[in-house]
């Protein structure tokens, strides 16, 4: 252990006093902004930590949520899950100290991320209401179910125990949060209904029952009954981390030298290569961690930043996957064609990350409003601040006049199109706190546009097919109600009977009905192939005959 | 041709399209091209004829589909119509094939100018005129002077119908000149100039014809000319307006039209002169100050005129047309009515007709 100096007690207390009052003060940057958005932050936060800890545990998800409207402007919340449950003595801290959890340190793939979320809502309902959070956990079918409530003491930043007792709960294993805020509901774009629909559209293995403040009972059906694979936990990778983060870990580390820590704290670091990194920076490898001064730590920062170290592992990734992504896609969006696009991972700032994109076409959807878009950032649905994403940039950027759809120059494009980004990396970069908006480095915009051209070309495809089936029975409707005319007009010309002559026009049409499938499918084929081919081109006709010989 | 002789012809074409039905074809309608790459000027009888490009036009094609039924349809019509043995203006063919498809928002013809096309179409497969399948176009256009006729038994001068002068049918082909004492004939775009002239008795003092249509020449006027060009040798002078429009009127009567080039014999006038308004009148006759504009439309056709075969070498039509578009403007032939309102019949005629003023 770190031997503890005076002035490292009084560096944590500081920032413990503060961190609390600091939010209670600056609740916007938690995304607690209104009394609509309070209301979505609080089942967000909740439902998050209990699909992670219900996966972690490797059970398939079971969420209750319910919201109950006490007065005009005050709301009770609840939380229930089938997770793991959690330890007695953990309880109070997880819900009443802010910064608290195991996410922050550790380089895994999860829901939450920063283990503030929770407690920030505790610390909300309490700033509005008095009133503590009630949790009711239970860890097993021979474990009691305890039950507590819980405030947080602001100054701080600790956890006070109102309230600890064992309960009855018939059930074998979970956890229940209930806590009273000042909130508001509206229904719509960034309401609660539309971020649970988005959460079981990109959590599929998941079964979410909703009780609505209007005590309507919506089920979310599970539309997969495996679980996704697990994220492996993965060791930073020296080019994402930065110098305070480096000097932390060092005091931190089990290893008795500088090489051993640099081997076993980060990934893809051997000993030859750390003995380099090392001898560049000046540093006796075999010097202890917890003795290198902060300008040592600089220089071995800085050489770690020029060093050639090959890519981070990305198995530590568990993105849905295509069949994932259409399956959850297909039970919650109506629509009549569906494509998804799994790419494979690449690294930002030394942080693997992947894009999938799938795509919804046809159907119910608006046909001349902007294509909707909906965004996740590891199984999160992200409802605020689409403006500021990056998903937007690459959406924008992305040229969809190649996909058969219209779109004014720097604007979404327009068409009965759903979008759905999901950014996965271990750590998702966000422009702020309140995690509403991914921030725009150029290697993420960089895959997210191949994912979404890809996703387009399929899309595509099928409205180049579909339009064509159309157009071609159009193109017989049109024979069809000509063919009587001309049989009246010939039959009148002639003498010949009317019927005959239809009869034998019928038969032309039919022979030649054939020979134009198998030209709309030629040219389809050849079309697909090319990259660039505007929508509209001339079509092919029943016996394309050249008008001049 | 008599009418049990057209029926026929009519039928063959119907039972031609039958005939590739049964065999399981698209039956298709094989027509001369009529548009400007298919035409051909002919340098030594100065006439535009049709070349051998021709378009084939079958029912099984979005695009085809519904000309294709259009052409058979007035086919049907014309038959019914040598039936009976009567006549049909082209208003009325559009008005019997004008009907809606039961069931559908889709007519036959939408307007008057698909049934004519239609009947041009069916003139090029038969081989006959639309008269011919008693189908008439309406009256258009007046003329005045001393000549005696006979039409269908009837006399008459036409220096003796009053101030509507004698209405030109849409087909002359059955009239006989019984006395021409005309000089010569002149013709113009416009019915309100030859109405002027007419006031002023111009045909009476000059000893000449006036004949006038509106807008663009009929085919009854065109044949009307040219009987009386050839079977009188009548010199003939157009008049028209300073645009790009009144010189094909002109073009059209000297050489013939591009989408009539089929008929170009029965109707063309190698000899016929342009009198006027040309770029020098404009000078002349200070006629600048009466300017219009030229429009984006009127300087492009302009273009497309002078790059026309007939009149690509012609170096005095080539001056007139620079000069139109130096000026970048065009003047009406009533421009010349500034000068007072007989000018026209007093001065300007006279002067250019006595000066022999005329482009070729």
């Amino acid at each position: 252990m770190v031997e503890k100096t005076k002035a490292h007690e009084l560096a944590e207390q500081q920032r413990e006093i503060s961190v609390s009052e600091f939010f209670a003060k600056n609740r916007h940057l938690l995304g607690f902004d209104n009394p609509r958005k309070a209301l979505l932050m609080a089942v967000k936060e909740a439902v998050d930590n209990s699909i992670d800890a219900t996966l972690d545990a490797k059970f398939l998800p079971d969420i209750y949520v319910e919201l109950q409207q006490l007065k005009e402007d005050r709301f009770k919340v609840i939380v229930e899950d089938n997770g793991p449950g959690i330890l007695k003595e953990q309880i109070p801290k997880v819900f009443g100290k802010l910064l608290y959890g195991s996410k922050f340190h550790r380089m895994r793939q999860s829901m939450g991320q920063q283990g503030i979320g929770i407690s920030a809502v505790l610390l909300y309902g309490q700033l509005t209401t008095g009133k503590g959070m009630h949790i009711t956990s239970k860890i097993g079918p021979k474990h009691p179910a305890h039950f507590y409530e819980i405030h947080i003491d602001t100054q701080k930043n600790e956890p006070i125990v109102r309230q600890d007792k064992i309960i009855e709960w018939n059930k074998d294993h979970g956890t229940r949060i209930e806590i009273e805020l000042q909130g508001a509901y509206q229904k719509g774009k960034q309401s609660v209904d539309e971020y649970l629909r988005e959460i079981a559209l990109i959590n599929p293995y998941t079964q979410i029952t909703y009780k609505t403040p209007e005590k309507e009972t919506i089920t979310y059906l599970r539309a997969v009954s495996e679980l996704p694979k697990e994220a492996k936990e993965v060791k930073p990778h020296p080019y994402g981390v930065e110098l305070g983060v480096l000097i932390r870990m060092m005091q931190a580390t089990t290893s008795g030298t500088v090489s051993g820590f640099l081997q076993h704290d980060f990934c893809r670091i051997s000993q030859v290569l750390a003995q380099d990194i090392c001898k560049k920076a000046a540093i006796n490898p075999r010097a202890r961690p917890t003795t290198v001064a902060r300008d040592e730590a600089e220089a071995l920062y800085n050489v770690i930043q020029n060093t050639k170290i090959i890519a981070p592992p990305t198995d530590c990734l568990s993105p849905l996957g295509e069949e994932g992504l259409l399956k959850g896609l297909k039970k919650e969006i109506d629509a009549e064609f569906y494509t998804a696009v799994t790419r494979t991972p690449s690294v930002y700032r030394g942080i693997p990350f992947l894009i999938e994109v799938a795509a919804a076409y046809g159907g119910s959807l608006e046909k001349e409003e902007p294509v909707r878009i909906i965004r996740f950032a590891n199984r999160v649905p992200l409802l605020y601040q689409q403006g500021a994403c990056a998903t937007t940039e690459s959406i924008i950027d992305t040229s969809w006049k190649n996909y058969n759809l219209s779109q004014s120059k720097e604007s979404i494009p327009i068409g009965p199109v759903v979008l759905v980004i999901h950014v996965v990396s271990v750590w998702v970069p966000f422009t702020s706190e309140a995690k509403e908006a991914i921030a725009h480095y150029p290697e993420i915009i960089k895959d997210m546009k191949l994912a979404l051209q890809e996703a387009g070309r399929k899309i595509s495809a099928y409205i180049r097919k579909t339009v064509k089936a159309r157009e071609q029975q159009e193109r017989v409707d049109l024979f069809e109600k000509y063919i009587p005319e001309l049989a009246h007009s010939l039959s009148n010309l002639t003498g010949d009977k009317k019927a005959t002559i239809e009869e034998h026009l019928q038969k032309v049409l039919k022979k030649g009905l054939k020979d134009l499938l198998a030209e709309v499918k030629a040219a389809e084929n050849t079309k697909i192939k090319g990259e660039n081919i505007a929508f509209g081109e001339k079509q092919q006709t029943l016996s394309e005959v050249e008008d001049e010989r | 041709m008599s009418g049990k002789k057209a029926i026929e012809y009519l039928k063959d074409f119907g039972r031609r399209v039958v005939h590739e039905v049964k065999k399981g074809k698209n039956p298709e309608i094989e027509l001369p091209l009529r548009s400007l790459n298919n035409i051909i000027y002919d340098k030594k009888t100065r006439t535009l004829k049709l070349g051998k490009k021709t378009s084939s036009r079958s029912f099984f094609n979005v695009s085809h589909a519904k000309k294709f039924l259009q052409t058979v349809e007035v086919a049907s019509i014309s038959k019914n119509l040598l039936t009976e043995e009567k006549h049909a203006s082209l208003r009325d063919v559009f008005y019997q094939a004008k009907r809606t498809i039961p069931g559908t928002n889709l007519n036959i013809v939408d307007d008057q100018n698909e049934s004519d096309k239609a009947i041009e179409d069916l003139e090029l497969v038969t081989g006959m005129s639309r008269e011919q399948l008693n189908m008439t176009a309406n009256k258009n256009g007046s003329v005045a002077g001393r000549v005696i006729i006979e039409d269908k038994g009837d006399t008459i001068d036409w220096s003796k119908l009053g101030s509507g002068g004698w209405s030109i049918p849409s087909t002359v082909e059955n009239i006989t000149f019984k006395k021409v004492s005309a000089k010569y004939i002149l013709y113009m775009e416009k019915a309100a100039v030859w109405e002027r002239l007419h006031e002023d008795k111009f045909w009476d003092k000059n000893n000449c014809l006036i004949m006038s249509s509106q807008g663009q020449t009929t085919r009854g006027i065109r044949r009307l000319l040219q009987r009386l060009y050839e079977e009188h040798h009548l010199p003939i002078y157009v008049l028209t307006d300073f645009d790009p429009w009144g010189f094909y009127i002109y073009s059209v009567v000297k050489y013939g039209s591009i989408s009539l080039a089929y008929m170009s014999e029965k109707l063309t006038i190698p000899g016929v002169k342009y009198l006027g308004i040309s770029a020098d009148d404009i000078n002349n006759y200070e006629l600048k100050k009466h300017f219009i504009k030229l429009n984006d439309q009127d300087t492009s056709r302009l273009k497309q005129i002078s790059e026309y075969d007939w009149f690509k070498d012609n170096k005095e039509w080539q001056r007139q047309f620079k000069m139109m578009k130096d000026f970048g403007a065009k003047a009406e032939i009533q421009a010349l009515s500034a000068r007072g309102i007989s000018f026209i019949s007093e001065k300007y005629l006279p002067e250019k007709i006595k000066n022999k003023e005329f482009l070729d």
